[in-house]
């Protein structure tokens, strides 16, 4: 069983919500990746969505943009990320992972051969940005020959029949876009977001997790009553970012995500 | 089209395909002499296997909408008569077809006719396409547009077209662009919009392009992103090759007219493409019309610093289209370096690279010194100043045409007029003369 199946069956089983985070692969150095990983999983991280630094990341915010430019000054590619995983599964053998980013390091790599060392490194997912349903067969094909899940964005936009199509195709998980905008935008919108919930339960029985605009434990908190589980991640990119070291800033998230972990279980 | 009619203003090209889900289309596509270039893209916004819509869920939505307005106004009288007198009193066209005597005699060889684009309001193609997207935008009820530039020529059209129909108007340009560029940065102003320098990435149209992305993903209710160049997201592609295809439509009745034949080739500068698209579309059928697409070799192909991602990139995924681009091992973009900002852009069009896997275009590419060359001898010798980006295409033309028996015929597209480019012009001449003086360290 994908390791997301049974991460997300336990928490139901609990009662318990998904805490996802997001932190950029080489962000801010190479060393701190795996270690950083390790961090999450001790601060109650259930799910890791490790980001792909893109040249061009069109729907990432400034902060999460000036993550993606450094880990590419560091020179991090998808082979760097597949030896990260590999050693972050030598002792870890069961936090899901999936593998956030955009199409083209993957067209560019070749969709197969992606899949297969994704899979070899110990991911469980992938989550392209730019591959809406339209565009992402190909993928999607090679992520199912290697067991491997892909996970939609849902969007405010969404129109129901698309909802159904997107339902369809998706596995592990649905990830709803709770806002109109890019990574790390404004406050959300509780209602707006309950509404939406329930159009997607109606949809689909995948486990539904809520991102963009999730800040601090309050927001958490109030999404975590709607959904199955809440995605943080400009918030804890910006706090390894204004650290005055990799160390300084694996303490900042620890803290900050043992806060977000005692709201979602409270 | 018959050959002896006026080109009309506007494609009387029928609906494409309905938007009912067809299979998926072939790996390979069919010879070009069984290729129906009429019909493409098909309903997935595809052309072969390039194009498409790789942009985030949000913004489907829009894309979506953008498709059905265009579909229901393409074939309505009312707004291809509000286009055509735009065309015509506001922009200026038809621009004329001139033969360059004088380039041509000193060429020796081939006649070169220009298809003269810098003519027009704005001075150069990009009009065209803005004031079809802006009378589409009109449609959608969005009182808000933006737009991405890299020379300022789109920006300038965009916020020139903003202006007169009372739009707010935002323009992302990449900080070395303005820097690059502060004519034009003032030109948009002066029209009432507004200039966000982008400070993300390499600072160059790239780079604007991400940034309109993610405005119009937070607004994507009340605005209108008006993109400048023959790529982008299904339909944008389409939209702009259709609006810009007057230029090859008017070239092809005006060559008739005055040679009582086709020509033998046609030339045009490709950087995201829309001019050369434009251009070739209306004679893709015409088998013997040979067509070429001139990329920016920048300090040349080997060096690694040019803009010819046709010449030497692969197929990739950016800016919501397969394409062509220009990347890394790891499938990072690359920086792309030309002499002119206009051509400057990792990627292009995914119609042209569709026409390059067909053999129907033979794309290459040019460098900054013989573009600069091209440049220089157009001006003294015909005392028309082109733009750089022109210049590539004339730059092939006249190597190609001194080869060529006097009786065939070039056609250049002539995009845009090199007002714009003194400032990028007189500092290579600075530096390259040794009588200025140049500051002690």
């Amino acid at each position: 069983m994908n390791r997301i199946d049974q991460t997300l069956a336990n928490l139901a089983e609990q009662g318990r919500k998904a805490l996802v985070a997001y932190v950029v692969a080489g962000d801010p150095d190479l060393d701190t990746t795996v270690p950083l990983l390790h961090d999450l999983v001790a601060a109650g991280t259930d799910i890791i969505e490790l980001g792909v630094a893109f040249s061009d990341p069109s729907a990432e915010g400034p902060i999460i943009q000036r993550a993606h430019e450094r880990a590419l000054a560091n020179r991090v590619g998808l082979r760097q990320i597949f030896a990260m995983l590999t050693e972050f599964r030598r002792t870890d053998p069961h936090t899901p992972v999936v593998l956030m980013g955009y199409a083209n390091p993957i067209e560019w790599l070749g969709l197969d051969a992606f899949a297969a060392a994704a899979a070899e490194a110990g991911a469980d997912g992938a989550l392209t940005v730019d591959l809406p349903p339209e565009e992402a067969a190909p993928l999607d094909h090679a992520l199912r020959t290697h067991g491997l899940h892909n996970v939609f964005l849902l969007a405010p936009t969404t129109s129901p029949p698309r909802l159904h199509r997107i339902a369809q195709m998706a596995s592990g998980f649905l990830y709803y876009v709770s806002l109109k905008g890019v990574t790390g935008a404004a406050t959300l919108d509780i209602a707006a977001v309950e509404a939406r919930l329930a159009a997607i339960r109606a949809a689909s029985r995948l486990p539904v997790c809520v991102g963009f605009g999730i800040k601090d434990a309050e927001s958490a908190r109030a999404v975590a009553r709607l959904a199955d589980g809440v995605v943080i991640g400009s918030a804890l990119v910006e706090r390894l970012a204004q650290a005055d070291s990799p160390e300084q800033g694996r303490a900042a998230v620890r803290r900050f995500l043992a806060e977000i972990r005692t709201a979602l279980d409270s | 089209m018959n050959a002896d009619s006026p080109a009309p203003a506007f494609d009387l090209d029928p609906l494409d395909a309905p938007l009912t889900s067809q299979p998926e289309p072939p790996l390979r596509p069919a010879p070009p002499d069984t290729v129906n270039f009429a019909q493409a893209p098909d309903a997935q916004g595809r052309f072969g296997n390039y194009g498409g819509r790789y942009v985030s869920e949000t913004l489907i939505h829009a894309l979506d909408q953008l498709e059905q307005i265009y579909a229901q106004l393409k074939n309505d009288p009312a707004f291809r008569a509000e286009m055509e007198r735009d065309l015509t009193h506001y922009v200026g066209r038809p621009s004329p077809l001139y033969l360059a005597e004088h380039l041509t005699a000193q060429t020796g060889g081939a006649k070169i006719y220009l298809k003269r684009e810098d003519l027009l309001h704005t001075g150069a193609h990009k009009i065209n396409n803005t004031i079809g997207q802006a009378l589409l935008a009109r449609h959608t009820g969005k009182r808000r547009v933006i737009a991405e530039t890299g020379a300022g020529q789109h920006g300038v059209a965009t916020a020139t077209i903003a202006a007169r129909l009372g739009l707010e108007c935002v323009v992302y340009m990449g900080a070395e662009d303005v820097r690059r560029q502060a004519a034009n940065v003032y030109r948009m102003q002066l029209l009432g919009a507004t200039v966000v320098p982008v400070t993300a990435g390499s600072r160059t149209l790239k780079d604007a392009l991400n940034e309109a992305l993610r405005d119009w993903v937070s607004n994507v209710d009340s605005t209108f992103y008006i993109i400048g160049t023959a790529a982008g997201p299904h339909p944008y592609p389409q939209l702009v090759r259709d609006f810009q295809s007057v230029i090859g439509r008017e070239a092809r009745a005006q060559c008739l007219e005055r040679e009582g034949r086709l020509p033998d080739a046609l030339l045009a500068c490709v950087g995201g493409g829309s001019n050369a698209i434009g251009f070739f579309h209306p004679f893709l059928s015409d088998a013997d019309v040979d067509l070429i697409g001139v990329e920016a070799g920048g300090l040349g192909l080997t060096t690694g610093q040019h803009a010819a991602p046709l010449s030497a990139g692969k197929p990739g995924v950016l800016h919501g289209n397969k394409t062509y681009l220009m990347a890394d091992a790891d499938g990072q973009i690359s920086a792309t370096h030309s002499v002119s900002a206009g051509l400057d852009y990792p990627g292009v069009g995914p119609e042209h690279a569709w026409l390059k896997d067909l053999g129907r275009v033979d794309y290459v590419a040019v460098t900054d010194d013989e573009a600069l060359a091209a440049f220089r001898q157009l001006s003294r010798v015909e005392g028309i100043i082109p733009a750089l980006e022109s210049s590539h295409a004339l730059a092939y033309a006249t190597r190609m045409a001194a080869d060529m028996d006097p009786q065939k015929i070039l056609l250049v597209n002539l995009s845009g007029r090199g007002d714009k480019d003194m400032d990028t012009v007189r500092s290579i001449d600075g530096l390259a003369t040794p009588t200025i003086p140049t500051e002690q360290p």
